[in-house]
């Protein structure tokens, strides 16, 4: 304690420089968890946009390995060596028996929600104009388990939708562009035929590729319009843990012999992107950190020299060089603590400010705002970024300073 | 020597020093400063070691100290042969039993008057109010009572001195270690210097100091 006094006194007593270190702490502390808080913010947005949109692992095509034989004949034509081999696999487009998935994927308690979709191509005429579309046949009641589509409707209702069984809910993109709005009746043309369906709901998903290009329409109406009574369709699975995706899609993938793909794998270009963005911030802005400890590092290397008399004196009275080291380590800490303190407060004060930025983002994910993620992590981990930096500052003049020799100094001095 | 309690192993009797031989190393060589020196320091004594600048007066002292260590010979203090303890080990007797005024006051600026004397008795693991009372007494027995709260750097030069004394007084230290380099002290700190001492020699008289 009375090293901690001490160390107290000479920080107060040197308010300039020890005003810069903290700056430097505080700067970097508050830029590190704000510029984390903006990616992570934007990362974690586009993934519970591609969870609530496509779900957490889709299961689609049903594939046969196929097998090859290699074998050693004599010349006597007897066979002496013989191993099977998986050469490759053959895919059948779409689930076959989809009940069947369906009764084996109840066994999975980990799944939250399961929509069967029956997919397919079509165009959508208003007698004006024609634009194609990919139709997704789903049962709404399912559907909404694992999906977010009931958040992403901005115009209708999921009602109207169940309610009509020729309903259509459209991509956003799709009723701006055909002029559509809720009760207006639209033809689906391809497959066996023409269907006429009224528009229930417009969606809007902030992935500009599905806004512009998907509707939603019955599972049964589907499979009548593509003339496919049973197999061809996919899952939709959302799970309870997303992050536990790519083990159970293997899981999944072995145990059905039907293709499973995690969200993890199918957004790995832009999940890859936000991991860039994420780890470059993060390195810049370490850099600020590091900076400081540079500063700070500077700081108590002078520190020692002008109190290098003091710590003579001190040692004289019966001060150890661990007494010596820790009045100096605990000046740092005093440094460190009041930093990541105020540097944290300043971080949750621009992420709310910066939160409340008004910016329009559509082709990925839809938001009007910035996106922050209020992570604790971001926190600590500016903490241990700066904790080190400030360590290593410090330790080595403390160190410095336990090692004078007191007889030296006095000597020197006179 | 267990220094880790001033009681249990409190040093009785004088301090002395046995054929003693230091040097430093400089650019040119080495500088032999003592040459075999021994003294003995008794109990209830003052010993005054007086000679020429450069002699090696205050080496001796920081020897004796436990500032620094010699190249050969032996420093006792009473039974105890203390230069070679381990740096913990001199760095706690330097707390219990050894009371040092440099020829500069050396105060430490940052601190008041006050703190700086009650700074041995708070290494020595007295609590902060003991320590303030003690340092008090110290104080007003010096006249600077009505300075006790006053920054260090804020003090004169004699004043400074004063509570260099009461600071090196502070742990009643069975040592007293005092360097007197009269060429740099004004008239007025020599004045100063010598009423605290024979204010402080009269009452711990019984106690041995060099």
């Amino acid at each position: 304690m009375l090293c901690f006094k001490l160390a107290w006194r000479f920080v107060i007593a040197r308010k300039r420089p020890m005003f810069l270190s903290l700056a430097g702490i505080v700067f970097g502390v508050s830029f590190f968890v704000v510029t984390q808080a903006q990616t992570s913010g934007f990362e974690k947005f586009f993934i519970q946009t591609i969870l609530g949109t496509n779900g957490a692992l889709r299961i689609s095509d049903r594939f046969q390995d196929t097998y090859g034989t290699v074998e050693q004949v004599d010349d006597d034509g007897d066979v002496r060596f013989l191993f099977h081999s998986r050469e490759g696999s053959l895919y059948h487009e779409g689930v076959d028996q989809p009940s069947l998935i369906r009764d084996a994927l109840a066994d999975y308690p980990e799944l939250m929600g399961v929509s069967e979709i029956m997919e397919g191509s079509a165009v959508l005429d208003t007698g004006f104009r024609r634009k194609s579309v990919v139709l997704n046949g789903i049962r709404w009641e399912d559907h909404l388990q694992s999906s977010d589509l009931n958040k992403q409707i901005i115009q209708g209702t999921i009602n109207n939708f169940s309610s009509d069984q020729m309903g259509v809910i459209l991509g956003s993109r799709i009723s701006q562009r055909l002029g559509l709005k809720i009760g207006d009746r639209v033809s689906l043309v391809g497959g066996t035929g023409n269907l006429h369906l009224r528009v229930s709901a417009i969606f809007e998903s902030g992935v500009s590729q599905i806004d512009k290009n998907r509707i939603y329409i019955h599972l049964i109406t589907a499979r009548s319009f593509l003339g496919s009574s049973h197999g061809g369709s996919v899952f939709q699975i959302a799970l309870n843990e997303p992050s536990h995706a790519p083990g159970l899609a293997a899981q999944l993938q072995s145990a059905l012999n039907h293709r499973v793909v995690s969200w993890q794998e199918r957004e790995r270009v832009w999940l890859d992107v936000f991991k860039a963005l994420r780890f470059s911030s993060a390195i810049t802005v370490s850099c600020i950190l590091l900076l400081s400890g540079l500063g700070m590092f500077n700081v108590f290397a002078i520190l020692v020299i002008e109190k290098t008399r003091d710590i003579a004196i001190l040692r004289s009275m019966g001060f150890s060089r661990t007494d010596i080291s820790a009045i100096f380590l605990w000046q740092g800490t005093i440094v460190l603590v009041a930093g990541i303190t105020i540097g944290s407060l300043f971080a949750a004060s621009g992420t709310y400010f910066i939160s409340m930025i008004p910016l329009r983002i559509r082709g990925i994910f839809s938001t009007d705002s910035f996106v922050v993620n209020w992570d604790l992590n971001h926190y600590l981990w500016a903490s241990c970024i700066a904790f080190v930096f400030v360590a290593v500052a410090t330790w080595i003049p403390a160190r410095r300073a336990a090692r004078i020799e007191p007889a030296k100094i006095i000597r020197e001095t006179l | 020597m267990d220094f880790s309690q001033k009681n249990k192993m409190m040093p009785n009797g004088s301090m002395r020093v046995e054929n003693l031989f230091h040097s430093f190393s400089e650019a040119n060589g080495t500088v032999q400063v003592l040459n075999g020196v021994s003294l003995e320091a008794k109990p209830g004594e003052i010993t005054s070691i007086a000679g020429p600048s450069g002699c090696g007066k205050s080496t001796l002292l920081y020897l004796m100290g436990l500032l620094d260590r010699p190249d050969s010979g032996k420093v006792f203090m009473g039974d105890s042969e203390v230069q070679n303890l381990e740096d913990d080990e001199r760095t706690k007797a330097r707390n219990h039993f050894i009371g040092f005024v440099f020829q500069f006051h050396f105060l430490i600026k940052e601190l008041s008057a006050i703190e700086n004397i009650s700074l041995p008795l708070l290494k020595l693991g007295k609590d902060e109010d003991s320590a303030n009372q003690k340092a008090n007494d110290l104080l007003s027995e010096l006249g600077l009572e009505s300075k006790a709260q006053r920054p260090a750097y804020k003090l004169s030069g004699g004043e400074q001195q004063r509570v260099a004394i009461a600071r090196a007084l502070a742990n009643s230290p069975k040592y007293f270690l005092l360097m007197n380099q009269r060429g740099i002290w004004t008239v007025q700190i020599q004045k100063v210097y010598s009423n605290c001492l024979n204010v402080w020699l009269s009452k711990l008289v019984y106690r041995s100091y060099l």
